[in-house]
């Protein structure tokens, strides 16, 4: 009796010794070091819900181990006939209740979470957001800024303490944009667009990558985030203004299905020729080395055709 | 195609594995003509259609492929461990975490889950065999040749490297071109073909077959959650088939259901393949709560706390698995209403999960617990679950869930549901009924060694996962850098993959040394046991009951050996059985060729398969064999030799 205690005190030890180490290092985790309003009302959810699920989970284990350390078969109780008890009405309904009562609590924050980042952030500013199409290409991130008219390749510039909304896209296989510190996921869809809304609240550097499988360049398809003073983000814009023009040439080698790290600067975007929310095989075809603007040309008469 | 396109080269790794299965193949030959199995094998076994048989070759089978998927972990874990390296390539490392996924999930849990029922649900039910033993052989060949096909991907042609999700557009002709992707849609839909056969066929039998006296609401536990997960068979996986025939449609015929171009859907697949698949991790994990139910309730020698709330809870949880989804894909953009709604009947689910819990705790209370190797099994499956479930609520959150979804936060929770839950089922259930199948028990020192090492290793492989998920580790990258800051915790991941592998290869050596060395189990009843299966004798006669048993309420042996009044009276009568059939082995051999031509689109061969197939239905249909009759000496020859 006196070892078993022993042994499951020294185990109890152990084991909050484990997590007292992991959470001491959960500071640095990205996720829970948030630099923007979205990923921190991700980060205060998340917190919340690790506060009752270390509740359910405490009670489960301390259950357990007393039952399995009070009803152990030992010599001593060799004869013990276990009573065949069925069950009981009320403590039933006490662990049915009490599961309903922490998923309400739950659902209450989650739901208001899920409406609040369908919104531009209001903290800490109010500022009208900065538009930016993100497309995604096997294996190599666009960024375009059609009101500034520049186009990045594998980098993002944005400015601190304003939203910025993201018009997802994709050329070809399914990603998602990720930006861990500054909030969570959404996916780029070819012929679809989804919108996201992320800000940075200080300059600095932050990852950005592709978090949904894609093949084989699928690790290395990242990009760097650089948020900037107003003003460092204003002459950056100018810059870009300056760069090389994209051509629909350019554009069409980035669309071969490569890994591709360099960082490219355009001032000029290929919202011009094509909208991979609306078309999505342009890809496709260019690989294929067929025209993707006569086909389509095609495809709007045969469309127009079947209406007669 | 060229020959030297047809097989795989240029990887040592694949030569081994060549090597490894030309060997293997010789040395099985050699083996069974040395001892002049072939006959005994081909009569005993490979046209068996008893449903004790069938349980234990699907049981095999599944073993083979928790070994195969096992190699794949530690392959991938040995690529993961430190920044930058290249023991795999990229194309390498995804095929191998699709055929990792693919192989645990459809060849290795289901059938393990499956064979176990297969064994033990018709002796439960006191009944002789299935309702249609035919259909039972029909669906284990077709899943063994699904799975070899399958399999055999990685040395010829190529493996899928998509995901055992296989998302369009990724997974479709233009991005993934080639017979890998081929052998994923064919694999699954004629292993699919089995799993829907024996949903029909264990439904039948449930609601058909048991004892006079077993009502419905004195079924063992076991038998409840795998009549509540056939029915999900029946409603999850005929949509499985639509998805698959789809994408297939389009690889092979040029059609546009889920392509870019011509206005295909991709989000179709999406959809559909998470209609099946959510219902399907619960078709892996409801089984298992019966078995520990079983289990717990035998070594704690108390019947089953709150019976009734266990049914209503196992059936709630099957409801609301079809209606879940979307939680598979909150990040694509669906309004705040969808999402909300969604995360809302997903965090639903852990309600009766946490009454499951509970009761479980409570079956221990004022028990006497007996810690054999199948208990300790159940009993970790308590805590370790709980972490999985809880972590589980966490990702239903819509909003935090746009954080983890994608990384090895998930990686971590859905291992924590599928080994804590499926896979110590499996070792759980095999150590209680391995005496019944195979009439000795497994050593207890070893299990409980491969038990510690195993649970241990888990632990340490899995729990550091949920913190590389919060630091940004998105799951499926085969490699990462030193700067992303994640090398300490991934090398205890695979200290922790080394531990579990140990635990793996005892459990092993385990069933070797037993099978050498226990000492022979002849009472039938080694566990002091609480249902029918153990009132019978072992090894089980292939009638499995000489007078089907009568039952007078739950836990229906126990009464029968508190009150031995009503001793069984003699009386013999002559008992119907069906008769062995090698067409279902036949038939299931003409869907791999079949199979085979269309990974290759070689569509003689495709076409000559299924002509085969035809063949056997015709064949089966004009057979009027209505088994037979063992007489009444006969029977009572058999039982007087277990005196
Ligand atoms: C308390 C009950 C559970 C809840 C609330 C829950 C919730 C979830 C959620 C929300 C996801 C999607 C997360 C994402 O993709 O971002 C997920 C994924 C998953 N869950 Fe669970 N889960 C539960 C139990 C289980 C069980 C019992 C199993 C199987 C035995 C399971 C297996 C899986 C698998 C395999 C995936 C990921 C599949 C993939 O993306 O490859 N879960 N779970
Ligand atoms: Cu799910």
């Amino acid at each position: 009796m006196n070892i078993l205690k022993k042994q499951s005190k020294f185990i109890l030890g152990l084991i909050s010794l484990i997590i007292i180490t992991f959470i001491s290092g959960c500071n640095d985790l990205a996720v829970l070091d948030p630099k923007g309003p979205v990923a921190l009302q991700q980060k205060d959810l998340i917190m919340l819900s690790i506060g009752f699920m270390l509740f359910i989970v405490l009670v489960v284990f301390v259950l357990f181990t007393f039952m399995i350390v009070r009803y152990r078969e030992r010599p001593e109780n060799a004869d013990y006939e276990p009573p065949q008890d069925e069950g009981s009405k009320v403590l039933e309904l006490i662990w049915t209740a009490i599961p309903v009562l922490i998923v309400i609590a739950l659902a209450v924050p989650t739901v208001k979470t899920i409406y609040a980042l369908e919104e531009p952030p209001k903290a800490p500013s109010h500022k009208n957001p900065v538009v930016v199409h993100a497309t995604s290409v096997d294996w190599k991130w666009i960024f375009t800024y059609p009101e500034e008219n520049i186009e990045t390749v594998n980098y993002l510039n944005i400015p601190e303490d304003r939203p910025i909304l993201f018009k997802l896209t994709s050329a070809d296989s399914m990603a998602a944009l990720w930006i861990p510190q500054l909030g969570g996921q959404e996916y780029n869809m070819a012929g679809m667009e989804t919108e996201l809304y992320l800000q940075a609240d200080e300059p600095g550097t932050y990852n950005g990558r592709n978090a949904n499988f894609t093949g084989e360049g699928f690790a290395k398809q990242k990009f760097t985030v650089t948020a900037q003073t107003e003003e460092d983000y204003e002459q950056w814009v100018e810059e870009a203004q300056s760069a090389r023009k994209l051509t629909q040439e350019k554009y069409n080698e980035l669309m071969k299905k490569e890994i591709y790290t360099d960082e490219l600067t355009f001032s000029s975007t290929h919202l011009e020729w094509v909208d991979h929310a609306k078309q999505a095989d342009y890809a496709v075809k260019v690989r294929k080395g067929i025209d993707p603007e006569k086909d389509k040309q095609e495809e709007n008469d045969s469309h127009h055709g079947s209406h007669h | 195609m060229k020959w030297d396109e047809f097989f795989v080269t240029g990887d040592p790794f694949i030569y081994a594995a060549d090597a490894s299965i030309v060997f293997t193949s010789i040395g099985i030959v050699f083996v069974l003509t040395y001892y002049k199995k072939w006959k005994w094998l081909w009569s005993e076994w490979l046209t068996t259609v008893d449903h004790k048989k069938i349980g234990i070759m699907y049981i095999i089978a599944a073993v083979l492929m928790l070994f195969r998927g096992g190699v794949d972990a530690l392959l991938m874990r040995a690529q993961i461990t430190a920044p930058g390296s290249e023991i795999l390539k990229s194309q390498h490392y995804n095929e191998i975490f699709t055929t990792h996924g693919t192989i645990m999930i459809i060849f290795m849990a289901m059938p393990f889950l499956i064979g176990l029922i297969n064994f033990a649900v018709p002796l439960q039910i006191g009944a002789r065999d299935v309702a249609y033993p035919y259909l039972n052989a029909v669906s284990f060949w077709t899943f063994f040749f699904g799975a070899m096909l399958f399999n055999i991907s990685f040395v010829i042609g190529g493996s899928p490297s998509a995901g055992w999700t296989s998302y369009v557009p990724l997974a479709g002709e233009e991005l993934s071109p080639g017979p890998g992707q081929n052998y994923y849609l064919l694999g699954l839909q004629i292993a699919g073909i089995g799993t829907l056969l024996t949903g029909i066929n264990f439904l039948v039998t449930i609601l058909k077959m048991r004892a006079p006296g077993m009502s419905i609401i004195r079924m063992p536990m076991f038998t409840w959650s795998t009549l509540i997960t056939m029915i999900l068979i029946i409603f999850a996986f005929p949509v499985l088939t639509v998805a698959l025939a789809l994408m297939t449609f389009d690889r092979l015929f040029g059609s546009h259901f889920l392509t870019l171009a011509d206005g295909g859907l991709p989000m179709l697949w999406l959809n559909l393949f998470w209609i099946w698949g959510h219902p399907e991790v619960y078709i892996v994990i409801l089984p298992a709560f019966g078995i520990f139910s079983e289990i717990i309730s035998t070594f704690a020698r108390k019947t089953l706390f709150g019976y009734k709330a266990m049914v209503w809870s196992m059936v709630s949880i099957a409801g609301l698995s079809f209606i879940v989804w979307v939680h598979h894909f909150f990040t694509m953009g669906a309004n705040a209403v969808v999402n909300s709604f969604f995360s809302i009947t997903t965090m639903a689910i852990a309600i009766p999960t946490g009454v499951k819990i509970f009761n479980w705790l409570f079956t221990l209370y004022k028990g006497r617990i007996k810690i054999t190797s199948a208990m300790l099994w159940s009993l970790a499956f308590i805590p370790n679950f709980t972490i999985g479930g809880v972590t589980g609520v966490m990702l239903a959150m819509a909003a935090a869930d746009y954080q983890y979804h994608n990384t090895y936060f998930l990686v971590s929770h859905f291992h924590y549901v599928l080994i804590s839950g499926t896979v110590f089922a499996c070792f759980a259930g095999l150590y209680f009924w391995y005496p019944k199948m195979f009439g000795h028990r497994l050593n207890e020192r070893i299990g409980k060694w491969s038990f510690w090492l195993f649970m241990i290793g888990f632990n340490v492989c899995f729990f550091p996962m949920y913190f590389l998920g919060l630091d940004g580790m998105p799951r499926r990258i085969y490699t990462y850098e030193w700067a992303d800051g994640w090398f300490d915790l991934n090398v205890v991941a695979t200290i922790g993959a080394i531990g579990m592998a140990i635990g793996f290869v005892l459990l092993i050596y385990n069933i070797y040394w037993s099978f050498r060395y226990a000492e022979r189990e002849t009472t039938g009843d080694p566990w002091d046991g609480r249902t029918l299966e153990w009132s019978t004798h072992t090894p089980v006669p292939f009638y499995n009951f000489a007078i089907i048993p009568e039952v007078s309420g739950l836990d229906a042996y126990s009464r029968m050996k508190r009150d031995p009044a009503q001793e069984k009276k003699k009386e013999y009568k002559p008992i119907h059985m069906p008769n062995y059939s090698g067409k279902p082995i036949f038939m299931s051999v003409a869907f791999f060729i079949s199979g085979f031509g269309l990974v290759f689109e070689w569509w003689w061969m495709a076409i000559l398969g299924l002509i085969g197939v035809l063949a056997m239905l015709l064949l089966r249909s004009f057979d009027y064999d209505d088994g037979y009759y063992v007489p009444v000496d006969e029977v009572e020859r058999i039982e007087k030799s277990y005196e």
